[in-house]
């Protein structure tokens, strides 16, 4: 049953628009696209509205000249590209949560050239550290959710909310359990194993999804990896949904045994805690969430979550990942190395692009994964 | 054969009292221990005349013209961006941020005039806001490599990444409200790290005074429609520098009346900036500052650059008046009294600034530039697809498209502001003055 769970969150990636199309047949009910985990999902399942997470694809992303400039980085490039070609015909409606400058060209150039049903934008604040993000988020989020009732004519009551939080916070619940194991000494899943489960979340029902979670944490407990750990390496830095990258590393003698990224941990960290105000609870949850370095000053609250979960899950070195052109990224990268090293973990920086270059980066990898062995593993 | 116009010219009779108070900017700050004074350090949009209630005795240095400064002179900008990208940061960042924080690792600082001396000056404070990603950002490191070298630099930034209200849209009261909150936070802060009590009546000066020098600069900038234009753009940046970094001052609405009424003055008379003038263009973002000489280069083809969206708007402040038409901001009708007051007034006035609607709707920043092109009667506009600047890029490549659509010709180039790495002056100029040519401009004899 394990092997099934992660071969059909594995499926449904692969197969995510098939799904989707799939999904809207059998209920009848909308689709929604976003660009950034800084979208409440919460509202949209109150509404039965499906969200769905808008990546890219890996293809040089050549459509999209006319209308991002390419100094901004590939994912809002190969995003706005799977539009252009149409991937993503069956969305009636996009909508982004401010995060950073180059996401928001995806959401603008898909606004103004993709015909779409429905657009709308939330000033999720920059100031995630000041006391007056929350209310003003809430008021935001009141300002989507009357936006949202408008276009579907239909009344969103707290009881509606009331469910979309808990779909929400019961599928991130179970993915950290699922991160709980990889904790063990020789934990029982891969990194490429975990990128899919949370991938596919935000692809999906989560619903659906986290049924199938529920039979996957019956039977972890029991399953055995057959292949060697290797070093336990944390993965931290930008967007990162390159699954081929992350067989390719495991291949070489590594285990991923936790991220940092809005495709893993970031996404499922934190829960909302209900209370009466059901927006006020949402928009709590999204402001101290652990956030995007783009959000993150002027302390560096990411970098502190990230040493601890370094030490929780015992890695013993990162690969410390930017995706070219993502400014909050790069801008943390020494603060960040130097916090890791302060206690005891190694870095190695690697710059992304829409595709790897793994004839040069497994060079640089394994050289890096020497030097966690130790001499004697080359003797 | 034709004969080609010659306009007069005249130099600007107060470009040396322009220079002589950037010069005197850079030295208060340089100097404000040595005279019993604060300093601090933050950007060139973050709302100045709130540190200013702090006392009369309290100078600032803003990050990106120091930035643009350290990228004029080229070598000491290559030894910035060297000593970044040893540090681990990636060379595809801010190039005004990478300029800073260069100079603070190397532990130098340039003068207005390139001299380099040992010692990046440490500020008592950074005050900075934030609404690209880099703003926040960039002060963040800066106090933590401050911090490397033993200096706790405390530092306060304000999120103002509320939206945009479009010409005809009243901005939310609880957008406007959560900016002053944060304000008022502010202050309390700044008396908290300075010890100083905060004194309002200053707090009011200086808000009227940003309010005032603002508006003035638009109204400069209005009489460059004047044919011939009697500034061109490469001289309009050593003058709309003042609001970037003193915007507050009472020094800076002084100089922007002179300049009103000297160029006012120019335009009556019909003084030229340059002297062929018979094509007009716009920009857009900043120049690549290391390479000014293309406006030199412009000129022997009778092109002249009379401004963009950048040098009228970054500081300018404008407003779509009821005929359609764009012009400079109407002042509020009273200066501030109190406290809330100018907190008020200067978060609703700050929200309207044009370039920070691209931020949000590119399509608010064409019909900018539209209405320029229409009321400077602009032949042309020059897009700078800037790779060192990713807040006044956003959404450029929507800005063309928005442009081609008007029937506007447009020249796309691609440099970077502050990292001459970035930019190919020669496959440049290759390149625009075949675009000049295919406009029917034929190079001037010499």
């Amino acid at each position: 049953m394990v092997e099934e769970a992660f071969e059909t969150f594995r499926e449904w990636i692969d197969n995510r628009h098939k799904y989707a199309k799939a999904w809207k047949e059998r209920t009848g009910n909308k689709i929604v696209g976003y660009f950034c985990t800084y979208v409440p999902e919460e509202i949209l399942y109150a509404t039965n509205i499906l969200p769905v997470r808008i990546l890219g694809s890996h293809e040089p992303p050549t459509v999209t000249e006319p209308y991002i400039f390419a100094m901004f980085c590939h994912l809002c490039r190969d995003c706005l590209a799977q539009g252009l070609k149409g991937k993503f015909d069956y969305l009636d409606g996009i909508v982004e949560g401010q995060s950073c400058l180059h996401l928001r060209q995806a959401f603008n150039a898909w606004r103004l050239h993709i015909p779409i049903d429905y657009t709308h934008w939330i000033h999720v604040p920059h100031g995630i550290q000041t006391p007056h993000a929350v209310p003003f988020l809430t008021q935001e989020l009141a300002k989507f959710k009357r936006s949202l009732e408008k276009w579907t004519g239909k009344k969103i009551t707290n009881e509606d909310l009331d469910r979309g939080i808990k779909i929400l916070n019961r599928n991130r619940e179970l993915m950290r359990r699922v991160y709980e194991y990889r904790k063990l000494d020789n934990p029982k899943i891969t990194g490429l194993e975990v990128m899919e489960m949370v991938l596919s979340s935000q692809m999906t029902d989560k619903e659906e999804h986290s049924k199938l979670l529920e039979q996957l944490l019956r039977e972890l407990p029991n399953r055995k990896l057959n292949r060697n750990l290797g070093v336990r390496l944390m993965i931290i830095g930008s967007e990162d949904d390159d699954r081929l990258f992350m067989k390719n590393v495991e291949d070489l003698g590594a285990t991923f045994v936790i991220d940092e990224h809005c495709t893993g941990s970031r996404y499922l960290w934190d829960d909302v805690v209900p209370s009466e105000d059901r927006l006020l609870a949402i928009a709590t949850r999204y402001i101290h969430r652990v956030p995007c370095p783009s959000k993150d000053w002027p302390k560096f609250t990411r970098i502190q979550h990230a040493v601890n979960l370094a030490k929780q899950f015992k890695a013993q070195g990162a690969l410390v990942i930017q995706n070219k052109f993502c400014d909050p990224h790069g801008i943390e990268v020494p603060p960040l190395r130097e916090s890791l090293k302060d206690i005891g973990v190694p870095t190695y920086p690697l710059e992304f692009d829409v595709t790897v270059p793994w004839g040069q980066f497994r060079t640089r990898v394994e050289a890096f994964l020497e030097t966690l062995t130790g001499l004697e593993e080359l003797f | 054969m034709t004969e080609i116009k010659k306009y007069p010219t005249e130099l600007l009779k107060c470009w040396n009292e322009g220079k002589n108070l950037r010069k005197s900017y850079y030295d208060d700050y340089l100097r404000a221990h040595e005279k019993g004074g604060i300093r601090w350090a933050g950007g060139a949009w973050t709302f100045s005349s709130i540190p200013a209630g702090l006392g009369e005795d309290v100078y600032c240095i803003t990050g990106e013209p120091y930035g643009a400064t350290i990228a004029f002179f080229k070598d000491f900008a290559a030894q910035c961006h060297d000593a970044v990208e040893a540090a681990g940061f990636p060379r595809t960042l801010c190039a005004y941020m990478r300029n800073y924080w260069g100079a603070i690792l190397l532990d130098k600082h340039v003068l207005t005039d390139g001299t380099v001396v040992e010692g990046a000056p440490i500020p008592d404070f950074i005050w900075q806001d934030h609404i690209c990603c880099s703003h926040g950002k960039w002060y963040q490191v800066v106090k933590w490599l401050e911090k490397k070298k033993g200096k706790d630099v405390p530092m306060y930034c304000v999120d103002v990444s509320v939206g945009y209200a479009g010409p005809n849209e009243k901005i939310e009261d609880y957008k406007v409200n959560y900016i002053i909150q944060q304000l008022n936070d502010g202050i309390d802060w700044l008396e908290k790290v300075t010890g100083r009590e905060y004194n309002d009546k200053l707090l009011c000066d200086a808000v009227w005074n940003e309010i005032k020098a603002t508006s003035l600069w638009a109204e400069i900038c209005s009489l460059n429609k004047a044919i011939p234009a009697p500034l061109d753009e490469k001289s309009m940046y050593s003058l709309y520098v003042m609001a970037t970094l003193i915007k507050h001052r009472p020094e800076c609405v002084a100089f922007y009346e002179t300049l009103r009424d000297e160029v006012k003055d120019r335009a009556n008379r019909g003084i030229a900036a340059t002297p062929y003038e018979r094509f007009r263009v716009i920009t857009d973002t900043q120049p690549p500052w290391g390479f000014l000489k293309v406006f030199r280069e412009m000129e022997k083809y009778g092109v002249v650059s009379l401004g963009s969206l950048y040098t009228f708007g970054l500081i300018g402040m404008w407003e779509f008046k009821s005929d359609g038409t764009w012009a400079p901001k109407t002042l509020p009708e009273k200066k501030p009294q109190t406290r809330e007051e100018a907190l008020r007034a200067i978060v609703e006035w700050t929200l309207h600034k044009p370039e920070w609607a691209h931020f949000y709707r590119p399509e608010l920043k064409t019909q900018m530039m539209k209405e320029i092109v229409d009321q400077w009667k602009v032949n042309a506009v020059l897009l700078h697809y800037n790779r060192g600047c990713e807040g006044l890029s956003v959404h450029i490549a929507e800005n063309r498209l928005g442009l081609l659509d008007a029937g506007i010709p447009v020249f796309p180039f691609e440099g970077n502001m502050g990292d001459e790495r970035e930019f190919d002056f020669a496959g440049t100029m290759a390149r625009l003055t075949a675009f000049f040519e295919s406009m029917g401009l034929k190079k001037l004899k010499e």
